[in-house]
């Protein structure tokens, strides 16, 4: 038991997970986020100029890591992306989500539902039910054994990223990872 | 810190500059102690046998990236109350500060005042700095029996994450965890 330096993603991108461009992209960008950070939405607007750019050499992935004592609509957040997902609208309510930072009550994420078409009803039973709070769990707590700290956390091609995170840097960053 | 350097602009980015001290290695007894958690309660490490402890030593309340650490940790109490550990953050600010920093941050667990005589704790588990004359960003985990079992020292500008504190706690032998 010594000292760890390198932090590898111990959980590897599989079908589970959210994934946005090929799934065959050289280059594979892990965010760790919290729907009620307001750095991960400032990540959000970079993410999604990146994800525009590169969309057809990187991999895009999210999972879930709500801070939920500092963050308390973060876990509910997160349940509702995942109920959306199960709908088929992941990154739709995702966005919707990181633009709406500022109302994330109940009553904002059923309406959000709604507003994105999804099955209101049945997204409504899932939050109640509690259908995706283990999902979300699970993602909290790979993220934990893989090195997460801080929200949001990168991970390059199963390596986690601690360098600056705005549009230029992070697009240089994995500029280099396609080349190597 | 350069003589002419002010007041506030403490180098906590270079933590290589000088490792004064060896923080105590696996398999060494922790040395106990009683520190100040609130002005008028105190905790005794002793006391605490018969679980595992952690200690996660910090810089300083309300400086960058400590917040975060402390924040983090309290995302993580039940994962730790699984394996009945205990979790006590330390630092050389007073209880009055330690008091408006775990209401400021919502925490739920005990921040401890090495104040006085200061950096005693620190010192004696080996992650004392004297030239902030504060605690490295470092991390004890103590087994049942009171014998370290996992210590590791982060840079002083990196958050150290969980996820060594959950590997320690993993590789306690069963009967400890609970």
């Amino acid at each position: 038991m010594s000292q760890t330096s390198v932090n590898d993603l111990n959980q590897p991108v599989t079908e589970r997970d959210h994934t946005y461009g090929p799934a065959d992209a050289s280059v594979t960008l892990v965010e760790y986020g919290d729907y009620e950070c307001p750095y991960c939405e400032q990540a959000h607007r970079v993410m999604k100029e990146l994800r525009g750019e590169l969309n057809d050499e990187v991999q895009f992935v999210f999972r879930n890591f709500p801070l939920r004592q500092m963050h308390p609509h973060a876990e509910l957040a997160a349940e509702a992306a995942e109920a959306a997902s199960a709908q088929g609208a992941f990154w739709e309510m995702h966005d919707h989500l990181y633009e709406h930072q500022d109302a994330l009550e109940r009553e904002d994420l059923d309406g959000y539902a709604a507003e994105l078409g999804l099955d209101e009803d049945e997204f409504v039973r899932a939050l109640n039910e509690g259908r995706h709070e283990e999902r979300v769990q699970q993602d909290f707590l790979n993220g934990a054994h893989s090195g997460v700290n801080a929200t949001p956390t990168f991970f390059i091609n199963g390596t986690r990223y601690d360098g600056q995170w705005d549009a230029p840097t992070l697009r240089a960053a994995l500029e280099d990872a396609m080349r190597q | 810190m350069t003589p002419d350097a002010a007041e506030g602009e403490i180098d906590y980015t270079h933590p290589e500059l000088e490792a004064e001290q060896t923080p105590l290695q696996p398999g060494t007894e922790a040395p106990d102690f009683t520190l100040p958690t609130t002005p008028d309660q105190a905790v005794t490490l002793s006391n605490f046998r018969g679980q595992p402890v952690i200690l996660a030593f910090y810089p300083a309340d309300w400086s960058p990236v400590c917040g975060d650490q402390m924040g983090l940790y309290n995302e993580f109490l039940s994962e730790f109350r699984d394996y009945n550990a205990q979790l006590f953050g330390l630092s050389v600010d007073g209880v009055w500060s330690h008091d408006a920093f775990e209401a400021d941050r919502n925490l739920h667990f005990p921040l401890l005042a090495d104040f006085e005589p200061k950096g005693e704790v620190a010192r004696a588990y080996g992650v004392y700095r004297d030239e902030p004359g504060t605690a490295e960003r470092a991390l004890f985990v103590i087994d049942a029996e009171g014998v370290v079992q996992w210590s590791y020292v982060s840079p002083v500008g990196v958050n150290p994450g969980v996820d060594g504190i959950l590997d320690a706690l993993e590789e306690l032998p069963s009967e400890e965890n609970q």
